[in-house]
């Protein structure tokens, strides 16, 4: 509590204030006292929600963690009223999610409580019956249920948004746009799990509550196994990507940069989830197909004959090779195998040249030259950030697509760039140093024709 | 159609002929008697339907139809709509849920996606066996809920009861098939079908009953909302499934980076996967273990990216010791990067290991399997193959675990007369 700025606690004060007055007014000041037989009720909901919200579940939308256990408030409101949806709400206090400090479950808690009261009201005040309601007379609460959910989640998010970016110095949360409404829409659906639950009360009672939310627990498992293995897929193709580049000591790290760059700019011109994740792993394998190219020819010193040439064109062929056996987007393979054309059609393999290349390639062709410069090399130390975007805008229209450019120099001024770390000299039994690299835009490859 | 059939043995080929005749029996039965109450068979119709339309592939290729099969099991456990008392006999919910199902299936089939048979007479005779039990039993359950007693807790312990029974069937049946397929004990395959089926058995038997108990209290367009659970679950599922998928494709495909670079014969690391998984079956391995030991073996060899050059014709077998077990420890530091495969490391790392240092069954079988596919390569030589067993079980109990060498002189067995011309 200390150590929140002023407003926050002023806020903190006022929530929990209201959320007890609240309370004793349901408790004991409301004209219409709580039965015995509704008492069980709100004790079984009271449980449910704790359970709910003792295990948040992390559903499709990475940033926020949510809890099913509002919809137990909502049930709350239609089989007991706004006073016990309060109460439900402020169980959320007694939550035993580990490390979580009082201040925040009294805050918690408190925002339950008023979001659970104000949504009971407009149930209410919208003609829905509080109390168990009879068998037949579903119908009839589905239109105050729903007003009542859509007040009950704007406000609950109002309510903890306003609080984060009191407490957080910065100020400003950055929710994205699209993330938020995805997220609305799902949290407005799980809110129809409480009417299931209210619906069902007369015939199971509390059975219906195991029954609604039995599926979703698999599901919340099912949600975790899924993060869980992505998470694992993520680093295991990183260190796999990482072991084929050991054998050339300057260029490690290398793909996770480029990944991280591709994701930048694909980012900034505006690729949906799915196509920056498949970018990302483009990105990542741009370059698998480099080992079936010899190491003398990749490092050699002066012009290549044609067959060397021919061998170094040959390799995003190779890398597409490898992974066609993977499941990804087809863009991901386009980008991998064409991310050495040119704007200009002076590229390889297929010398595509403007609109003809695709635009996962264009996008990886311009993280993969900035990475190349901005990283050090046995023949020259690394460019300075700025120094390798004028490369880049100079260019721009020949080799680059200047759209990636300026998205990606852009992006650069919001994120500004983590270049490698310097190279430490390399062991000396490596005793060939390698005088080029096939990434390198300012130092184009040179091939002598004939023998 | 004949092509669907080849590669099914004996009893999934008795699995879809019974499924088979049930659902003829049912639609029989149904066209001769008449539809009782259409509107609901129909709406109940449409949403398996819809769930087999949006069927899945969970990890060890098993489909499973999860919103489909609440919906069978919803109109197999119907006692009354609007407390409108339903009496529809089990052959038409067999039909229902056949009619359902094809219709579901046929989309499918015309993007060129043909369903698998097996998983699909499996569904059927599952909800078929699941209504012959609890219709003869529906009424009096129905008259249970009805004033005076107005108790729905008998209905309700017979509805899970006979759902864990017919989810127990089906995991038998599935493992059955399974043991067959994969050639693994039935005791083993049994295990694996249980943890993979009892969340989503659990979920789809929640949502179930939820349908049939909902429909007492309102009429079938709120059938649709309740429903929303399971759909919740059928999207996890979807995107855990895939994941997995693509898991397996990536290492798969990664592992071939070192046949790209020289390092190794063509077509080695995944040979050798594939038999160190059929050994790990035959001394009866359980499925997580089985997916450690093909991602060890998948990445035994890369370790030798870490080489400058690559060893001349990159058999581990005839390098010595020393630099084998060098390969085996940079791989198995590549393998520790990731921070999530670190028992797949260690298997890498004591993938050298002599039979003394008691390395895990994993490892005793990479080796093995790596050492017979250095010397027999991708021939399908018999004599080859018997000569690479000789030599391996001349090193049998100090180099090779003998159980390990035996158990890969069953599978190339099979191997061979599968091959023969």
């Amino acid at each position: 509590m200390r150590d929140l700025p002023w407003p926050a606690r002023v806020y903190l004060v006022v929530v929990i204030g209201t959320a007890t007055a609240l309370l004793w007014h349901s408790l004991f000041g409301s004209a219409r006292p709580v039965t015995t037989a509704e008492l069980g009720t709100l004790l079984v909901l009271a449980l449910l929600f704790l359970v709910c919200e003792s295990m948040p579940t992390l559903l499709n939308v990475e940033q926020f963690a949510v809890s099913v256990s509002f919809s137990a408030a909502l049930a709350a409101v239609v089989l007991i009223g706004p006073e016990g949806a309060a109460v439900v709400g402020f169980t959320a206090t007694l939550s035993v999610r580990p490390g979580l400090p009082l201040i925040k479950r009294l805050f918690n808690g408190a925002q339950f409580a008023i979001c659970g009261y104000a949504a009971g009201l407009v149930y209410a005040g919208l003609g829905g019956e509080s109390g168990v309601p009879k068998v037949n007379a579903f119908e009839d609460l589905i239109g105050p249920y729903v007003a009542a959910t859509t007040v009950f989640v704007p406000l609950n998010i109002v309510l903890t948004l306003t609080m984060i970016r009191l407490a957080t110095s910065e100020g400003r949360v950055e929710v994205p746009m699209r993330g938020m409404v995805q997220f609305l829409l799902s949290y407005l659906g799980y809110g129809t799990f409480g009417l299931l639950v209210a619906g069902l009360w007369a015939t199971v009672q509390s059975i219906s509550a195991v029954l609604v939310l039995l599926p979703l627990f698999v599901a919340r498992w099912a949600f975790g196994q899924y993060h869980a293995q992505q998470r694992s897929y993520d680093a295991t193709i990183a260190a796999l990507c990482q072991a084929v580049e050991t054998k050339d000591y300057y260029t490690r790290g290398h793909c996770t940069r480029v990944s991280a760059a591709s994701t930048m700019i694909a980012q900034e011109i505006g690729m949906g989830l799915e196509r920056l994740r498949a970018i990302g792993y483009a990105g990542m394998l741009h370059d698998v197909g480099k080992l079936g190219v010899p190491t003398k020819v990749l490092q050699k010193d002066g012009p290549l004959t044609e067959e060397e040439f021919a061998a170094i064109q040959l390799h995003p062929m190779r890398g597409l090779e490898i992974v066609r056996g993977i499941d990804f987007l087809d863009e991901a393979y386009a980008g991998i195998m064409h991310h050495h054309e040119r704007h200009d059609g002076t590229g390889y393999p297929m010398g595509l040249a403007g609109d003809e290349i695709p635009e996962f390639a264009k996008v990886i062709a311009v993280a993969d030259a900035f990475d190349s410069m901005t990283s050090d090399r046995s023949y020259r130390g690394a460019r300075p950030v700025e120094v390798a975007v004028e490369e880049l805008h100079k260019c721009a229209g020949t080799h680059f697509d200047p759209v990636m450019v300026t998205a990606f120099v852009r992006a650069l001024e919001r994120r500004p760039w983590q270049p490698p770390r310097r190279v430490d000299l390399p062991p000396p039994e490596a005793d060939d140093k390698p005088t080029k690299d096939h990434d390198d835009p300012t130092m184009p490859i040179e091939v002598v024709s004939g023998p | 159609m004949t092509r669907a059939f080849q590669g099914l043995d004996s009893g999934q080929l008795l699995l879809i002929c019974a499924a088979g005749l049930v659902a003829v029996a049912g639609v029989a039965h149904t066209a001769a008697v008449g539809l009782d109450h259409p509107e609901i068979a129909i709406g109940f119709g449409a949403l398996i339907a819809v769930g087999e339309l949006a069927r899945l592939t969970m990890p060890g290729n098993r489909e499973v139809a999860p919103i489909g099969a609440a919906a069978a099991l919803g109109y197999t456990l119907l006692l009354d709509l609007s407390q409108e008392r339903l009496q529809h006999p089990a052959l038409q919910v067999v039909a229902v849920i056949a009619v359902g199902m094809i219709a579901g299936a046929l989309p499918h089939l015309a993007v060129g996606r043909p369903p698998r048979l097996d998983a699909m007479a499996r569904r059927l005779l599952t909800g078929a066996l699941l209504a012959f039990a609890f219709r003869p039993l529906a009424d009096p359950l129905y008259l249970h809920t009805q004033p005076p007693d107005e108790n729905w807790w008998p209905a309700l312990a017979v509805m899970i009861v006979l759902i864990a029974l017919s989810l127990f069937v089906d995991v038998l049946i599935a493992a059955m098939l399974r043991a067959e397929q994969v050639r693994t004990a039935f005791r083993v395959a049994f295990r694996d079908e249980i943890n993979m089926a009892f969340p989503l058995g659990a979920a789809v038997g929640a949502s179930g009953v939820l349908l049939a108990l909902a429909t007492h209290s309102m009429d079938l367009v709120a059938l649709l909302v309740f429903a929303a659970p399971l759909l919740v679950t059928q999207v996890a599922f979807r995107k855990y499934a895939g994941i997995r998928a693509t898991y397996l494709q990536t290492v798969r495909a990664l592992s071939r980076v070192t046949e790209v670079g020289g390092y190794v014969e063509p077509g080695h690391s995944r040979r050798v996967s594939r038999l160190a998984v059929a050994v790990g079956r035959e001394l009866g391995m359980a499925e997580p273990e089985l997916l450690e030991l093909e991602y060890a073996a998948l990445m035994h060899d890369i370790g030798q990216l870490s080489l400058r050059d690559p060893i001349p014709g990159g058999a581990t077998v005839l390098t010595d010791p020393d630099q084998a077990r060098r390969i085996a420890e940079l791989g198995a530091a590549v393998i520790k990067q990731t921070g999530v495969l670190d028992r797949v490391a260690d298997l890498v790392r004591r993938q050298c290991d002599p039979v003394a240092a008691d390395p895990p069954l994993s490892s005793r079988i990479i080796k093995v399997a790596n050492a017979y596919d250095d010397l027999v390569g991708g021939s399908t030589d018999r004599d080859r193959a018997g000569a690479a067993l000789e030599r391996l079980r001349l090193a049998a109990g100090t180099a090779y675990d003998p159980a390990a060498i035996e158990a890969l002189a069953r599978v190339a067995d099979r191997y061979a007369a599968a091959h023969r011309p």
